[in-house]
């Protein structure tokens, strides 16, 4: 098992170093640069800050640099927030965005598997089909729009909760974000375990426990809810990537100072290391979760452990 | 034998009302999206300077009211449909073609080849993709053709390995050895043979794609990537509305409901059509 582990933990390094590699070209190769904005620059000056931040180098030679600074730990000097490290920035935004991120992963696992089991146990039946449209309409739904519409709904109409803005420990501001990104990785949890739920009902070891007299529940809980939570396992990595594709748009609506912002504003100012410190950090999330995943299915799966 | 694939698989797709209602309205807000502009008597990058911010009503000519420009939003939004839907069913038509050839040439080839190329879907699969369309479209540019084709290019995954399924269980068919023995090229054989037998399916499951490249599209316009001003795609309009949303709440509604309705009705159609024809093909 931890060999296994291991393992897949070697693969994901030469993972790690080609999204790095691609993301440092395809950054590269993109018109204009990062000192492009302050108009009228007089040439010794950009020549200064070009050399200043090591661009008059050949591209290979900036490349080495990069990764050797990165394997110390370093994200490099911002290039547009001049009096800061990426690491910085990062520290200061990682906090907001993994403490709403976080929450709703939890809130669409946990609500997401109690309403799929609810459904598969009243399968067919009005509960069933509602909780199965309501979960159509959270998947089609995307957080961008769901968001602005509670909005409306619940900080203008009704005034309950702020629209957007930011207090530090504040977390009225954080409810509607919260609720906007957990919807659809929610309503996928729901179909997915009412599906899978189902599909291990049917299988002899149920019929054998309910033959045994065990009360629902017990049935629920001890046997069926562990088979049938292999698949939703597997949907972790895509959640964890819905919910951070999301932050990046929800916390630019609701006015959070999260991480998200950058990587878009990033890559339009030619903001280099920033764009890169921001594709590591994602890329490292969703690798991580990969291996979770892994660990998930042995833990979930006995066949998985005895296989390797 | 297709034939009745087809007809008992239509037949159990209009006898679900899920399925004819939200065909209805998929058909209705698509020929709104067509037709609808003509008619009002607005055009939607003209700005009327007596109605800035207006209301939604009839007693002036903007049924939706007008944003901060004074541009007419009932033609906006409808446009800016047109737009999203077009976006849609040729990014779809671009990630089928990729996804087709892809799993076709995997599945038929198969070997070493097969497992190189599943081996790169399945690393493809894991990667923040949504994070490389986001630079493609910075990095090339606002072009709508590149938005079109840096979409495609992300949806085909699921694809070809649909396609490399069904192309599996054609292989070994007597009509696929016929083709050999009269020695017919792999490329033929792929195009003449292989294509026209898994397409039927696959385009069935690519129906579930053209609602999530429409969601993509309007999320890369919403982020100020995708459909430039003065043109306009559901996304941006989104993104305008959020921004006015206290002073002039209904710049946002129009098009947040248009997108609303219109990604959950193609997510119903699209799952009934894989159910009915996943029930089809039981028999």
């Amino acid at each position: 098992m931890l060999r296994y582990f291991l393992k897949r933990l070697g693969g994901a390094i030469p993972t790690l170093f080609i999204i790095v590699t691609v993301s440092f070209l395809l950054i590269r190769i993109a018109p204009g640069g990062p000192f492009d904005q302050e108009k009228s620059l007089p040439p010794e000056i950009l020549a200064n800050l070009e050399s200043a931040y090591g661009l008059d180098q050949p591209l290979w030679v900036q490349y080495a640099r990069y990764l050797r600074s990165l394997l110390h730990g370093d994200f490099g000097p911002s290039f547009r927030y001049r009096d800061f490290t990426v690491t910085e920035l990062i520290g200061q935004g990682l906090p907001v965005t993994a403490e709403i991120g976080i929450t709703a992963l939890i809130l669409a696992l946990t609500l997401g598997i109690l309403a799929g089991v609810f459904a598969a146990l009243r399968q067919d039946r009005p509960a069933d089909y509602t909780v199965m449209t309501l979960a159509v309409a959270g998947i089609a739904v995307p957080p961008f729009v769901v968001l602005p519409l509670l909005g409306l709904l619940f900080g203008i109409r009704v005034r309950w909760l702020p629209v957007a803005g930011w207090e530090p420990g504040s977390i009225r501001h954080l409810i509607l974000p919260i609720v906007a990104l957990t919807l659809p990785p929610l309503a996928y949890v729901a179909r997915l375990t009412r599906a899978s739920f189902l599909d291990v009902l049917q299988r002899p070891f149920i019929r054998t426990a309910f033959s045994m007299g065990l009360p629902l529940r017990i049935v629920i809980l001890r046997h069926a809810l562990r088979p049938a939570l292999i698949p939703v396992a597997g949907y972790l990595a895509p959640a964890v990537a819905s919910i951070m594709t999301g932050s990046l748009v929800v916390e630019s609506i609701a006015g959070l100072p999260g991480v998200g912002r950058y990587l878009v504003q990033g890559a339009l100012n030619r903001d280099y290391t920033l764009v890169l410190g921001m594709v590591i950090l994602y890329s490292v999330v969703l690798i991580g979760m990969g291996l979770v995943v892994d660990l998930l299915y042995a833990w979930l799966d006995p066949r998985v452990r005895f296989e390797r | 034998m297709t034939g009745s694939l087809w007809g008992t698989a239509t037949r159990r797709l209009l006898a679900n009302s899920g399925a004819r209602v939200s065909l209805g309205i998929i058909v209705t807000l698509a020929m709104l999206a067509v037709i609808g502009p003509w008619l009002n008597p607005n055009r939607a990058e003209t700005l009327d300077w007596s109605h800035i911010a207006a209301d939604p009503g009839i007693a002036h000519a903007h049924w939706f009211g007008t944003d901060r420009l004074g541009r007419d939003l009932y033609v906006r939004t409808l446009t800016g449909a047109r737009v999203s839907m077009i976006v849609g069913l040729v990014a779809s038509a671009v990630s089928l073609s990729i996804g087709l050839m892809y799993g076709a040439i995997a599945g038929y080839v198969g070997g070493r080849t097969d497992d190189v190329m599943m081996r790169i879907v399945e690393i493809l699969g894991g990667l923040p993709l949504i994070f490389f369309v986001i630079f493609l479209t910075v990095v090339f540019g606002r072009n709508e053709y590149l938005l079109f084709g840096s979409i495609g290019a992300v949806g085909w995954l699921t694809l070809a390995r649909i396609v490399r399924g069904q192309t599996l269980s054609i292989r070994r068919q007597e009509y696929i050895e016929a083709a050999i023995a009269s020695g017919a090229g792999t490329a033929r054989i792929i195009c003449k043979h292989v294509l026209p037998n898994v397409i039927g399916p696959v385009i069935v499951y690519a129906t579930l794609t053209v609602p999530q490249i429409i969601l993509l599209e309007s999320f890369l316009s919403f982020l100020g990537l995708g459909i430039q001003e003065p043109r306009a795609s559901l996304g941006t309009l989104i993104a305008e509305g959020a921004g006015e949303m206290e002073a002039a709440p209904w710049i946002l509604l129009a098009p947040g409901v248009f997108l609303t309705t219109l990604l959950v009705c193609l997510n119903i159609f699209g799952d009934r059509l894989r159910d009915a024809f996943d029930a089809g093909m039981r028999r």
